[in-house]
């Protein structure tokens, strides 16, 4: 089984490659990057005028299975990332029954590789049941694939059970995945406190809320050494702890989503719940900061934290509607747009939906090197379309971009050499 | 479109229509006993102010004036693009009294109509007589005034403008013709 | 001018020429409360549901009154809870209203947000009678009502506002209609009761009722919730009455002729001491009774006019 991907632009910031290349795939491998090979007998797929890149890696979803399958299962899930141009995805344990038992990771990778378009990484939790008294049998956890441990959706509100969690993974050699929030600051706020929320009379949430945990939770990986990974960074001052931490060497790395480089809580006026997430939309200037923060590569990975919910859980008052948005098959054009607005260059975008996440994730993905798995994303970067929440992949519609036009998707998703997605 | 304006009574002629009024008002309720004008907002209210004065030179009586406004009892709510509501100045007890509802220009019928519902609300007249400048027809409810300043058969289509002065005297009245 | 709105949801989009209209037509409809027959045929066959998710006596019998006095065809209906928990969701009850087909929907509900909604689903009108801590519509037009008519016009006027801002949807609707009237507005109350960027919407902000108060033509004192959830705001409603309450010979730092105003219900001896809640200048009951006109003065300018793609 060849595959001859022909006259592309290669763009694979892990091999630092950035040019027009012919890609041979053999048996679902990279077997070759040369200017004009010859096909042979291999089927050929023209390339020309697009950019070729590692198959993306989303790092942070919530694929809703076991448990909530009415928002979104793990087929609907991977077929919306296959759209999206996303190979590979870490989804959160937020499910019901939480992911804190070899059978649900089991389960997980079980039905993605038999029904999925997509490879799934399922992240552990840290505690038990996700409720921050007893630790998750991480050893186990982790053989049995999961990539790291977070009890995302809530933060660990406990310091020493933080601690303990951070020293018990760097035992097997993963990171803790923090959702960083001071519940008690949140205290019922429904979007970022600041005159917008005054305004619309919402309890708001102040920024406070996320930096004192991030910055905790940064302390403890310095004291005990282990790797954390700040989840959905979304204010100024979480990126400057992050930007500072780096500096002084501390093992984190941190991650920012297109919402929260792209939107702010000005969205919230209208009071329309698809935009109500968590950590919330903040101000211009959090949006600069995140932005800024993905230039100067303090912020390592860009994810979607992709959350279906269904309409009924969002089609209500806004300050009862559940957080969080569908990300996966808007992640492309989102990222995209920072680099037409200049501010990564193509190969950095690319980088922080590849092997940047994927190394956070230490697995073998976002990567175009021979014999690398051939996960790769065919990219028209310049195709304009329009948003329609009706026409999403995902089983839940709650977009914070329906109507919205984006320029760039991708035109095809290959995995293991097999194209799972074409447009 | 370009709108012809032909001119109906000039200042003398709406005088003199506004004298035999009075003189007619004052002949069919034998004098001012128990007689009260009430002018409709706004036209009507300022030919009622005149026509108290018209009655006073002649009776030397100052009649009770009221002003109505009818807004609140059109029966077009839905279909007005000016929702303005004028205030009702009635300073006097209607009761038994003789009114005189006086307006510029009679055409439906409907305005009188609102103009009698708002009336009796706000108590029970001995009896109500319709004191009209312009009688341009088309009626649409059984309704005919007592005294008439001029007859004046018009189409559909027509307008009928009477124009006041700064002291809200009634200065001519002109037809548009459109 | 003439304004024929669909919905009314709150202040801020209204403009002054709106404003002005609304409070003129209210002048008008005022009349009506003083006559033996409170009544008028204006929206004969309209149906008014009183939609109220809190209770709130006050503001739902103002309602059902100028709907009577207009002789619309008023029905109060008393809803609890809010979430999708409870079962039936906002949504559900109001198209369970809608089938009913009633002309106007007025709503009181504990979520900011609702009412507009509210008016995005359903083919009615909706009056925002408070929704959550973002606006009270109704209750800033009868405040403005009641300035003018104590002081002639806003314009210039200084007004003080005293209390819980954070938590005020009156607040909100009042700094919106006092500005765009050429009023200036301060504000006051401790730190724990004024919103962060409230000062955005137009006003200016105090942490002293003193300052606040001194040549004001206008006090407006704030009812203070007694019991509220969450972490408390004040330490006890003693301090609270001794700081920032509106008691001894305080008034004596406002304009001699300042009228003093509450939204009701009072707290005596707390936001208001007894002296002042009985004095001269307090022209509490003006608002409950101007607030019947006013509210007359919304139901019939939306039900009035031809709607965009509605026939009545
Ligand atoms: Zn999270
Ligand atoms: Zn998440």
């Amino acid at each position: 089984m060849k595959i001859l991907i022909k006259s592309g632009r290669v763009v694979d910031p892990a091999n630092k490659l950035d040019k027009k290349l012919d890609i041979l795939v053999v048996d679902g491998k990279i077997a070759e990057l040369a200017a004009n090979i010859d096909p042979g007998n291999a089927e050929v797929i023209n390339a020309a005028g697009l950019i070729v890149t590692p198959g993306l890696v989303d790092m942070h979803t919530h694929l809703r299975d076991p448990g909530y399958e009415y928002k979104e299962d793990i087929i609907s899930g991977t077929r919306a990332a296959a759209a999206g141009g996303v190979t590979s995805l870490a989804c959160m344990p937020n499910t019901s029954p939480v992911n804190d038992s070899l059978a649900v990771t089991q389960y997980i990778i079980t039905k993605a590789k038999e029904q999925g378009s997509a490879n799934v990484f399922p992240i552990g939790s840290i505690t038990k049941g996700m409720n921050g008294e007893l630790l998750a049998e991480m050893g186990e956890l982790k053989e049995g694939g999961c990539v790291g441990f977070s009890d995302d959706g809530l933060p660990v509100i406990n310091g020493e059970m933080m601690r303990r969690g951070l020293e018990y993974a760097n035992t097997f050699g993963v990171p803790i995945f923090t959702h960083a929030e001071d519940l008690s600051l949140v205290a019922g706020g429904s979007m970022n406190e600041g005159s917008v929320s005054t305004e619309l009379g919402l309890k708001g949430i102040p920024w406070v809320a996320e930096d004192a945990v991030t910055a905790r939770d940064i302390m403890l990986a310095e004291l005990t050494g282990a790797h954390l990974h700040v989840c959905h960074v979304s204010t100024k001052g979480s990126v400057e702890l992050v930007r500072h931490a780096k500096a002084r060497g501390v093992r984190v790395t941190c991650e920012a989503t297109p919402h929260h480089f792209m939107l702010t809580d000005e969205a919230v006026r209208g009071y329309n719940a698809n935009f109500k997430m968590n950590p919330p939309l903040r101000t211009q200037e959090d949006v600069d900061a995140v932005r800024a923060g993905l230039a100067d590569g303090t912020i390592d990975a860009i994810a979607t934290d992709h959350a279906p919910h269904h309409i009924d859980e969002k089609n209500v008052e806004f300050a009862i509607a559940m957080n969080g948005v569908v990300g996966l098959e808007t992640l492309l054009p989102l990222t995209l747009k920072l680099v037409a607005e200049k501010v990564l260059d193509l190969s950095k975008a690319i980088a922080l939906l590849t092997c940047q996440p994927a190394e956070i994730l230490g697995i073998d993905r976002g990567t175009l090197a021979v014999g690398a798995v051939a996960d790769i994303t065919l990219i028209n970067p310049n195709k304009e379309w329009t948003v329609e929440a009706d026409k999403l992949h995902s089983k839940s519609k709650n977009t914070s971009f329906d109507g919205q036009t984006m320029r760039g998707y991708a035109v095809r998703t290959i995995l293991a050499g097999k194209t799972v997605f074409e447009r | 479109m370009a709108t012809e304006t032909i001119e109906i009574l000039d200042t003398d002629g709406v005088n003199r229509a506004l004298t035999r009024i009075a003189h007619e008002i004052l002949e069919h309720n034998k004098g001012v006993e128990d007689l009260v004008l009430i002018g409709i907002r706004t036209g009507g209210a300022y030919l009622a102010s005149q026509l108290q004065q018209v009655i006073s030179a002649i009776e030397g009586v100052k009649v009770p004036l009221g002003i109505i406004d009818v807004t609140m009892y059109r029966d077009d709510l839905c279909s007005r693009s000016d929702l303005a509501v004028g205030q009702t100045d009635i300073p006097f007890r209607l009761r038994d009294q003789k009114i005189v509802l006086v307006d510029d220009v009679l055409f439906t019928g409907r305005t009188i109509r609102a103009a009698m519902g708002a009336v009796m609300d706000l108590g029970r007249p001995q009896n109500i007589q319709l004191a009209i400048l312009i009688d341009r027809g088309h009626r649409e409810l059984p309704i005919r005034p007592d005294y008439i300043g001029r007859n004046l058969p018009t189409a559909r289509n027509e307008q009928i403008k009477v124009d006041f002065d700064d002291l809200n005297t009634a200065q001519a009245v002109h037809l548009l013709r459109n | 001018m003439s304004f024929n709105p669909k919905h009314i949801l709150g202040i801020k989009d209204l403009s002054t020429d709106e404003i002005n209209f609304i409070l003129d037509t209210a002048d008008s409809f005022k009349e009506i409360n003083t006559r033996q027959i409170k009544k008028v045929p204006t929206l004969r066959g309209k149906t008014v549901v009183n939609l109220f998710y809190e209770a709130s006596t006050r503001t739902r019998t103002s309602f059902e009154i100028a709907g009577k006095r207009l002789s619309a065809d008023t029905v109060n209906i008393s809803a609890s809870g809010s979430s999708v928990a409870k079962g039936e969701t906002l949504e559900d009850t109001a198209k369970n209203i809608q089938a009913m087909h009633p002309d106007i929907i007025v709503m009181r509900h504990g979520a900011s947000g609702a009412c507009q909604y509210l008016a995005e689903r359903l083919d009615c009108s909706v009056i925002n009678a408070g929704d959550g801590m973002h606006e009270h519509p109704s209750q800033a037009l009868l405040d403005a009502f009641t300035i003018r008519q104590h002081k002639g016009s806003i314009e210039g006027l200084t007004v003080a506002i005293v209390g819980d801002i954070t938590h005020s949807r009156v607040v909100r609707s009042d700094i919106y209609c006092l500005s765009k009237l050429g009023a200036k507005v301060r504000l006051a109350g401790p730190g724990t009761m004024l919103p962060p960027g409230i000062e955005k919407l137009g006003c200016e902000v105090f942490n002293n009722l003193e300052d606040a108060i001194r040549d004001a033509d206008v006090v407006m004192m704030l009812r203070i919730q007694r019991e509220r959830q969450g972490t408390p705001l004040i330490p006890s409603v003693r301090e609270y009455a001794r700081f920032f309450g509106l008691n001894g010979n305080k008034m004596d730092l406002a304009k001699k002729d300042a009228i003093v105003m509450h939204p009701g219900p009072i707290n005596r001896g707390v936001e208001l001491g007894t002296a002042i809640a009985d004095g001269p200048q307090n022209v509490i009951l003006n608002q409950v009774e101007n607030g019947v006109a006013v509210r007359m003065a919304l139901l019939y300018l939306v039900a009035g006019g031809e709607k965009l793609q509605e026939d009545c």
